[in-house]
């Protein structure tokens, strides 16, 4: 049974709906109903972008989503807008190498995660959001690493495909936190 | 069928558009359907189609006239405003009964309004897309695949009725991305349209597309021969689903992306013991009135929910036709009703009038 929407959140150029773009490809591929449902407008040019995923055995009631299962942010403006949407039980991914302001949420769990350090100390550069990524299947279990590089191979075109495998040690590095 | 794709709407509704044989797209860019003409400016010189962008929507629609004339499948997409300019030549093509299909892929208004999504051009799409006595059929899709599905059907529809199709949408039902199974590809020829003005070669009568008529028992004539066309549609056209209607004591209406929303809300509704159901108009135009008469009979009151300040709710009402009280719930300007606020509006309804 799966029924969860994630709401991915950070700067344009993070990678935020490319995250999303896997999860709801690896979503798919295992056979399940998805969703991704991207921001769009101005406020995506050097600005904030974020989109929602829902993941549903059942086909996907509302793909807008105001009170998502997880909220995976990278940056402090999205932090701050979405940390106080989550459902109780739910679970917050926060990148602490771009936020520095955080608090707990009651009846919430958080999860903060140095990615952006990691990815430039590990040479993973511009993989933050899959060692985010990696943290999120660990703590949820929602995907393995399979469904992740079927997702991942859907996701990227034909001539990036070489740039799998530096993905996949990215979610493994973000499993093993 | 071919295997799943994860798809934006406005980029499904361009691939199955190429499938149902459309190759001549003609346009202008605004947001929030833009990818629906980069996606045919990439594929339609591969396959010997037409991407035009026009020098205005107005430009795009009369082009869209011209191809439709001479029996080709042509399309055109905007967004709200665009879809304003277009409004002349919709008509035009009415009083022509050329076939063709028009997306509107909505945003907030009115004006300039804003860029995020909206259904605030229910009136415009069902009562008066054009001047005229004149009707279009309007469908409203409600999901990726059902956007995919609609369009390759489209094409069909206008031919079979010979006027425009027009796509209803909005910009979420546009930007999301769902799995979507592309129908498969078909070949269409012009020479199957006997009025269709593609070169007669002295070999026929030529025929003229025109809808000027200065007689008017003639244009009278040609009106009411449309009509008649019209009262078939409406007889034989009508679209609807229905959810969780069966024991349902409240009825949500809602179109479109609202629909999805409104599922989400009649599900918490129900775990708080609310029987709430849903109708969903496929076709607006025409309006599934039956079957919101007949569900009068029985359930205890309806709510339509629109992304708007109230349009759908007049034709609701008309059906239901004073039989149940009919509230109203919407949201304009770009924002969308959230589940929460439906759920709200439906405890009102049942523990007011509706107990």
């Amino acid at each position: 049974m799966i029924n969860t929407s994630i709401i991915i959140a950070g700067f344009g150029g993070q990678g935020i709906l490319f995250t999303g773009k896997v999860l709801a490809y690896a979503g798919m591929v295992d056979g399940i109903n998805v969703s991704h449902l991207p921001s769009y407008g101005p406020e995506m040019r050097g600005g904030t972008a974020n989109c929602t995923v829902c993941l549903c055995d059942e086909p996907v009631a509302s793909p807008l989503v105001t009170r998502p299962d997880m909220i995976i942010v990278m940056n402090q403006p999205s932090y701050d807008k979405f940390k106080g949407s989550v459902k109780k039980g739910g679970k917050i991914f926060l990148d602490s190498s771009l936020i520095s302001e955080y608090s707990e949420v009651e009846g919430v769990e958080t999860f903060a995660i140095p990615a952006t350090e990691l990815a430039r100390d590990k040479e993973l550069n511009g993989l933050a959001n899959m060692i985010m990524l990696g943290k999120v299947l660990k703590e949820t279990g929602i995907f393995g690493v399979p469904e992740i590089e079927a997702g991942l191979k859907k996701a990227v075109p034909e001539k990036k495909a070489h740039l799998i495998p530096s993905n996949i040690s990215a979610v493994e590095l973000g499993m093993s936190l | 069928m071919s295997e799943k794709v994860l798809m934006k709407g406005n980029e499904a509704v361009a691939e199955s558009a190429i499938r149902a044989g459309c190759r001549h797209f003609f346009g202008y860019p605004i947001t929030p359907q833009t990818e629906v003409a980069a996606y045919f400016a990439k594929r339609m010189p591969k396959i010997g189609g037409t991407y035009l962008q026009a020098e205005s929507e107005i430009a795009a629609i009369n082009m869209v006239l011209g191809a439709g004339g001479s029996g080709a499948r042509a399309m055109t997409s905007s967004s709200s405003p665009g879809i304003s300019l277009k409004t002349e030549g919709i008509s035009y093509i009415c009083g022509s009964d050329v076939p063709c299909v028009i997306m509107n892929i909505e945003r907030g208004g009115p004006g300039l309004g804003g860029i995020q999504p909206s259904q605030s051009d229910y009136f415009q799409a069902t009562k008066a897309p054009g001047h005229g006595d004149l009707h279009v059929i309007v469908l409203a899709p409600s999901g990726v695949q059902e956007m995919a599905d609609i369009t390759y059907n489209a094409f069909d529809l206008a031919e079979k009725y010979r006027m425009p199709c027009l796509i209803l949408g909005d910009g979420i039902l546009g930007q999301m991305m769902e799995p979507v199974e592309l129908p498969e590809p078909k070949e269409i020829s012009a020479e199957d349209k006997p009025w269709a003005a593609c070169g007669h070669e002295n070999k026929r009568e030529h025929n003229i597309i025109n809808s000027l008529y200065l007689d008017p028992a003639e244009l009278e004539q040609k009106v009411r021969a449309r009509y008649e066309r019209y009262a078939e549609i409406e007889k034989n056209e009508v679209r609807f689903e229905e959810y969780k209607t069966d024991d349902a004591d409240i009825i949500i209406t809602a179109f479109g992306a609202t629909s999805r929303v409104a599922k989400s809300a009649i599900n918490t509704a129900r775990e708080m013991g609310i029987k709430a159901g849903l109708v969903r108009p496929i076709t607006l135009w025409p309006f599934p009135k039956e079957i919101l008469a007949k569900l009068a009979d029985r359930v205890k009151a309806f709510l339509s929910v629109e992304m708007n300040m109230g349009q759908m709710v007049d034709d609701v009402k008309l059906a239901v036709n004073g039989k149940k009280p009919v509230y109203f719930f919407g949201r304009t300007g770009g924002i969308v009703p959230t589940a929460e606020e439906i759920v709200a509006e439906l405890e009102k309804i049942n523990g007011g009038a509706a107990k």
